[in-house]
């Protein structure tokens, strides 16, 4: 039931005929702050185990969607940002999102041509890469080889990712028109 | 669903593609990661970094101390009654121990002034509440909410109501990083209170038990044993507990026991956390090095090759 003023779509993805407006600079800051806002809080115990990396959730998404606005040298920005939140050594999340950043570049035609849990099983492998990629690092730096639940992040990140995306579409889709349904 | 006018034509300038952009973050991050690892070059980068991620990880931390300030309103009455009398009950028992211990500083006092021997500083400890663990599942650190304009230090011991929880290992503004004691390859000098073997207590990493290393096969520990700090390395006060002794494996084919130990402090429960001022007052300065490398080296303070 739209609102006579604002015509917001309801919450679904787009359809395919559906062409999507382009989304504000300031809202895909704000959805980055907002995932390393999430990313940050405090986790713990099975809660830890099962946290999905919200920051390359949603990077993932702006680069797959906007590659020419969200890309590479963003994703790597925010890894430095998660580096210093994590007291990690720097670095180690800058390149496992810069990869991040250049795979969804990549296959970014490719995958938005895919229903939803399609694009899902895709994002769950970027997804293994970059914790991977931080693993390798540590492991290069010393650290003991990591355990398998670490890995629970990327499966919880994937299906997250239709969750994500309808969320993060919604302010774009276009008002319905009129003669519509 | 291709968003409105996103797919470039090719005449339109792009700038480097995709990949060169990859590669070109990709060595920027190595060259950060030897620079921070290898040489330990950006610390005050960090820390600029960190001034301006303080806001966010404070409101990150809201939601938590919301639900922590109703959950405690609407504690109950009669649990909150019974945990006053535990309390004290513990604070009556630990009464007599310190007014003893006053005595007993006193007495210690007179006879090291009888004996020349320097004094035990005694600084300022810093009373902190741990923030967060850190979130990352990897390493053994958490967050204290007291940082460098509460005269924190990096380096500085952190304990808990039992015993050594780990070290001040970075200082931010208002909060530092307490790298536990059972993070990899943390060290700490300890001895056995029982005879006063001296040894190191080195860390496993996470979901491992710290271990005594290089401690010969035939060294007179045993399992029950427990382990203070030795103060010789003048990062951590004397007479510390640290851990107790939780295994000893000797097997004739090796020249090392292999000898685990349980921390004493609540090292990933407590959330209160008291960080000593190193006692190194009233040391005399470390000797100068000889040139042939000959000199008695001094143990390290735990973090190595980070």
């Amino acid at each position: 039931m739209p609102l006579p003023t604002i015509n917001l779509p309801p919450l679904s993805t787009a359809r395919p005929e559906e062409i999507l407006r382009p989304p504000k600079a300031w809202f895909v800051l704000l959805t980055l702050l907002a995932a390393l806002l999430l990313n940050l809080a405090p986790w713990s115990g099975v809660w830890l185990a099962l946290k999905p990396d919200f920051l390359a959730l949603v990077l993932l998404y702006w680069c797959i969607q906007q590659p020419r606005l969200v890309g590479v040298g963003t994703a790597w920005i925010s890894g430095l940002l998660m580096d210093v939140g994590q007291g990690a050594l720097f670095g180690q999340h800058a390149l496992a999102y810069a990869l991040l950043g250049f795979a969804a570049e990549y296959f970014h035609r490719r995958v938005l041509r895919f229903p939803l849990w399609q694009q899902a099983a895709h994002v769950a492998v970027l997804l293994f890469l970059c914790l991977a990629l931080v693993f390798l690092v540590r492991i290069a730096g010393g650290a003991a080889v990591p355990d398998w639940s670490n890995f629970l992040g990327a499966v919880s990140g994937a299906l997250l990712w239709p969750l994500t995306s309808i969320m993060l579409q919604w302010p774009q889709r276009p008002a319905p028109s009129p003669g519509e349904r | 669903m291709p968003a409105l006018s996103y797919d470039p034509l090719p005449f339109f300038k792009r700038g480097p593609t995709p990949f060169a952009r990859f590669v070109f973050f990709g060595l920027m991050s190595l060259a950060l990661l030897f620079a921070d690892g290898r040489y330990g070059y950006l610390e005050n980068v960090r820390v600029a970094v960190a001034i301006v991620l303080d806001p966010l990880q404070r409101a990150a931390l809201m939601p938590g101390q919301a639900w922590d300030v109703v959950a405690a309103y609407f504690a109950s009455q009669t649990r909150l009654s019974d945990e006053n009398k535990q309390l004290k009950q513990t604070l009556l028992t630990q009464g007599a121990v310190v007014q003893s211990a006053q005595s007993l500083l006193q007495e210690n006092e007179r006879l090291r002034g009888l004996l020349q021997a320097h004094a035990r500083y005694r600084g300022n400890h810093i009373l902190a509440e741990v923030l967060y663990l850190g979130r990352d599942p990897f390493s053994q650190k958490v967050f204290v909410n007291k940082g460098g304009t509460d005269q924190v230090k990096a380096g500085q011991a952190v304990i808990d109501d039992m015993g050594v929880v780990g070290q001040v290992t970075r200082v931010y503004s208002s909060m530092s990083e307490v790298t536990l004691l059972t993070e990899k390859d943390q060290t700490i000098p300890v001895k056995v209170e029982r005879n006063g073997v001296r040894t190191l207590l080195v860390g496993a990493g996470t979901g491992r038990l710290p271990e005594l290393r290089f401690m010969s096969a035939n060294a007179d520990i045993q399992s029950g044993d427990v382990l203070v700090t030795s103060g010789l390395d003048g990062t951590y006060p004397a007479g510390l507990a640290v851990a107790v002794v939780a295994a000893i494996e000797r097997d004739s084919g090796m020249m090392f026991a292999r000898i685990t130990c349980r921390p004493l402090a609540g090292v990933d429960r407590s959330d209160q956390v008291l960080i000593v001022p190193a006692p190194l007052a009233g040391m005399p300065p470390r000797p100068e090095e000889q040139a042939d490398g000959e000199s008695p080296k001094r143990v390290g303070k735990g973090r190595r090759g980070r």
